[in-house]
């Protein structure tokens, strides 16, 4: 088939092209890196089905309008806006709370050996780490990146010190609010020194139905022996469309523990790239999916060895999938040809719960060293149903036995978070998950 | 050989498609396909140089094959896109089988193949599936009748010849109601500096309660060690289940070509019916194979199963690609997909590319990969015992497939065997 390639711009491009002019005189910093990153999505355009990263996500038909980039709240408007009580609020040592994009406010104490800087000020003042943003080559060329970095408004440079052992969570917490949809775009920097070891939690929280669409990125930089735990919380508003961007670039002997919990949002996407830079490194990146309706959500993971020895990664992906949603997991792991004794182990497993839900896997490897040991497995079914039956015949109601089953499934993703508070109100938003999918059963019973 | 004259180019292309203007776009689409036209041409002297060299390849097809005609394999000899001979024919008519070159098939049955031809692989398919329709010339018939046990197997065997040709042959094998057939395919073509094209379009039909078990040796030439030469092989092999609990197999050892890019599929229509895909593919010097399968569950109760094993050596590539989707009306479906890599050296690849598409909850999918590389252990428990390291790696790669050689009639069991001994000679040491 000869398809002529043509110029032709959906409207939320055209819309995104035409604001981008003015938009980047009123952004923070230097306007080059950004001009950049938009010749990047100039080239691309929004990512569509042809687009082999984007096959199961069409963005380009989700996003028909482009919404306006959010302006910076008022202090009305950001009160409105925090007045929801966030599921992590109280949990981080020092909280940092963003409302639309824009940090708003910043609680509790910023452990020794932690600096944090607003990214708009770090932009503005030419914050010395900044030379550090967007080093991932891994990334370079990611559409959704891009667009982040092209439109970022604010976000957090966040440097802790060679050796600390930081006391606490570092916790932001991102709250998309507004009238109408809007567009919002923000970035964080994590720069953890050699041996030092942090706790960095996110939560995304958008309230009502409208159609926001957000675009986050954090990027871990970790040094030598370094010890990163992540853990991100995606509430989005219901319409939302959220991307979201992982980039990890992992040193010598460092030790990086991951875990996404997506619940809410009409079409997420959460990607991670991980590097292993340096010999040795360990990498277990979690994601725990639970979808309803006629939601789609997307993880999608590159993970490069790049380093002897190798290191050791580990990927689990737990999806949950109900009415007619749809799941889509993509990973890859890359073994560059020098990356000996790699030991990769990646595995996507898949519930679906009712007849309309759909789940696409591509668990890829790219193996280039003779000596590693890598292996991939992906599933997807329904609910045992001699599990079921086993618990049925112990009196247990149906719909008891299909949250039990379930909770463990998906908790096996949010395990390896090693902070007890944090990892219970996963817990709890997955059981809250699940009591609102018994309700609607129950009510679908009655009737 | 005056009737292979006497059908106009045309005539060929007009049976697989009516709407002649496909052939325009897709040419436009990729110009450099330049080999095609020029294979056309050499078409017509290649009919008699190889019927002049019949004797000769004959002799080796039984080397090949490792049997004797007498062992009642039926062959069906392509040359150069041509098919030189085929065997007998008298015999397998007797039990209502049809196995001829579809050129024959074109004059004798044209009925059958205007039914089939087409329906399975489409000639909008893919690139080279549409050249293929465009251009071909030979290959293979096949037609078991209602309840018929095909009583021995069947075989073709292709060589190219000729330098800088291309080959285009179409096999299309139909299995009525209850009946099986086991349809074995071997390829080889001697060396040559140039880089040949190998385009085949295999169409496969089963209707209720039949089974097609169709195995594949392939061993074109790879080029040398610096990658100058060999085969550029892009197949198209589809099977369609249309009838209740039919079954196609593919069993499929790849040792040879330059470059491979294969996927044979099923297409899983039929309820209850069942797809197998058994691979294994030898890459070594500086081979790329990608090859895979895709199971396409579209009725109720369907399985299938897929095992992969890919070797890789030298400065070989080695992918699996493969694709297993379920339909919204497929319930029940079941697969599972195992799929090794074994590393030879330091300088190759192995890469994994599963694509696992369930649109119904009651469809169970399992998936697993594995690479690995030849553990010390094994190599040193075999030396120590006498074996040099070449037969010990030869010993556990033959392990390492054996599940799929067990799938292969027993005559090409023992060749794939050696065959795999041979393409990994040099690797070692």
């Amino acid at each position: 088939m000869n398809v002529k390639v043509t110029t032709i711009r959906t409207a939320a491009e055209a819309a995104l092209i035409e604001r981008f002019p003015a938009l980047k005189a009123g952004l923070p910093g230097p306007a080059a890196p950004r001009e950049q990153a938009f010749a990047t999505f100039m080239a691309s355009g929004l990512p569509n089905r042809r687009v082999e990263a984007w096959k199961y996500t069409d963005l380009r038909a989700a996003m028909r309008e482009a919404a306006p980039l959010a302006p910076k709240p008022d202090a009305a408007q950001t009160t409105v806006a925090l007045k929801g009580n966030s599921p992590l609020a109280g949990q981080g040592a020092v909280t940092l709370s963003f409302v639309n994009g824009y940090h708003v406010g910043t609680e509790g104490t910023v452990p020794s050996g932690v600096t944090i800087v607003p990214l708009a000020e770090a932009l503005g003042s030419g914050h010395p780490l900044l030379a550090r943003m967007g080093t991932l080559a891994l990334a370079q060329g990611d559409t959704a990146l891009a667009l982040n970095t092209a439109f970022m408004t604010d976000g957090a440079v966040i440097h802790v010190a060679a050796g600390a052992e930081v006391d606490g969570p570092i916790a932001l917490t991102f709250v998309t609010a507004g009238p109408s949809a809007i567009a919002t775009a923000a970035r964080v920097l994590m720069v953890v020194e050699a041996g030092a070891k942090v706790l960095l939690v996110e939560s995304h929280e958008g309230q009502g139905k409208l159609a926001h669409q957000t675009n986050t990125a954090v990027e871990i930089i970790a040094g030598d022996g370094a010890d990163v735990q992540h853990v991100r919380l995606g509430l989005n508003s219901e319409g939302a469309v959220a991307l979201s961007t992982l980039t990890a670039d992992l040193g010598a002997a460092t030790s990086l523990t991951s875990v996404n919990v997506a619940l809410t949002g009409a079409m997420v996407r959460h990607q991670v790239y991980a590097r292993f830079s340096g010999g040795d490194a360990r990498a277990q990146i979690n994601g725990a999916t639970l979808l309803q309706g006629q939601q789609h959500a997307d993880s999608t993971l590159v993970v490069e060895h790049a380093a002897e020895p190798g290191g050791e990664s580990r990927e689990l992906f737990r999806t949950i999938i109900d009415d007619e949603a749809s799941g889509v997991f993509q990973g890859k792991i890359i073994v560059q040809p020098h990356a000996q004794k790699t030991d990769g182990r990646m595995a996507s497993n898949a519930v679906l719960l009712s007849q309309g839900a759909a789940m696409y896997n591509k668990p890829e490897l790219e193996i280039f060293a003779d000596d590693v040991a890598c292996a991939h497995g992906a599933t997807c079914g329904a609910l045992d149903d001699e599990l079921l039956f086993y618990l049925m015949s112990r009196g247990i109601s149906k719909a008891e036995a299909e949250a039990l089953m379930i909770e463990s499934f998906v908790g096996a993703a949010i395990d390896d978070i090693a902070h007890e508070a944090i990892r219970d109100v996963l817990h709890g938003l997955v059981q809250e998950w699940l009591k609102v999918r018994a309700a609607r059963i129950n009510a679908g019973a009655g009737v | 050989m005056s009737r292979w004259r006497s059908l106009p180019e045309p005539t060929w292309a007009r049976v697989s498609y009516p709407q002649i203007d496909f052939q325009d776009i897709y040419y436009y689409a990729a110009p450099k396909m330049n080999g095609a036209p020029k294979s056309l041409d050499e078409v017509d002297p290649a009919i008699l140089d190889a019927y002049k060299k019949l004797g000769i390849p004959l002799r080796e097809q039984e080397i090949l094959a490792g049997v004797e005609p007498q062992n009642r394999v039926a062959v069906d000899a392509v040359f150069d896109s041509v098919s030189v001979v085929t065997t007998f024919r008298a015999e397998l008519a007797k039990a209502g089988v049809i196995f001829c070159s579809i050129s024959d098939a074109l004059q004798e049955h044209p009925e059958l193949v205007r039914k089939y031809i087409g329906s399975v692989v489409p000639v909008t398919d893919n690139y080279y599936a549409t050249l293929n329709s465009a251009v071909f010339t030979d290959g293979s018939f096949v037609y078991i009748p209602k309840g018929v046990r095909c009583p021995m197997e069947l075989s073709t065997y292709f060589r190219i010849n000729e330098k800088n040709t291309g080959q285009f042959e179409r096999t299309l094998i139909i299995a009525e109601e209850g009946s099986y057939v086991s349809y074995l395919e071997g390829c080889t073509a001697p060396q040559r500096d140039e880089n040949q094209l190998h385009a085949a379009v295999v169409e496969l039909v089963t209707m209720d309660d039949a089974e097609i078990k169709y195995s594949t040796v392939q061993n074109w030439y790879p080029g040398d060690a610096n990658g100058r030469g060999g085969i550029y092989n892009f197949v198209t092999k589809r099977g369609d289940c249309r009838g209740k609990n039919s079954k196609i197999s593919w069993t499929q050892v790849e040792t040879g070509s330059a470059i491979t890019w294969k996927y044979p599929s099923v297409i899983l229509r039929g309820e209850g019916s069942r797809g197998e895909f058994y691979s294994i593919a030898v890459s070594n010097g500086m081979q790329q194979v990608d090859s895979g399968t895709k199971m396409i569950h579209l009725g109720k109760n369907t399985t299938s199963r897929i095992i992969s094993k890919g070797i890789s050596a030298g400065r070989s590539q080695n992918t699996y690609r493969g694709l297993v989707s379920a339909h919204r009306k497929a319930t029940n479906a079941r697969n599972f997909t195992n799929c090794d890599s074994l590393l030879i050296g330091n300088q190759c690849g192995a890469h994994t590319v599963p694509y696992i598409e369930s649109k119904t909850s009651t469809a169970t999918f399992e998936h697993e990969a594995t690479t690995s590389k030849i553990s010390e252990d094994q190599l040193f428990y075999c030396m120590q015992r006498g074996l040099t390291a070449e037969e010990s790696t030869a010993l556990i790669v033959n392990g390492f497939v054996k599940d799929v050689l067990q799938q292969l009639p027993m005559e090409f069991a023992v060749e794939a065997q050696k065959l795999i001994s041979i393409s990994l000679e040099g690797s070692v040491g």
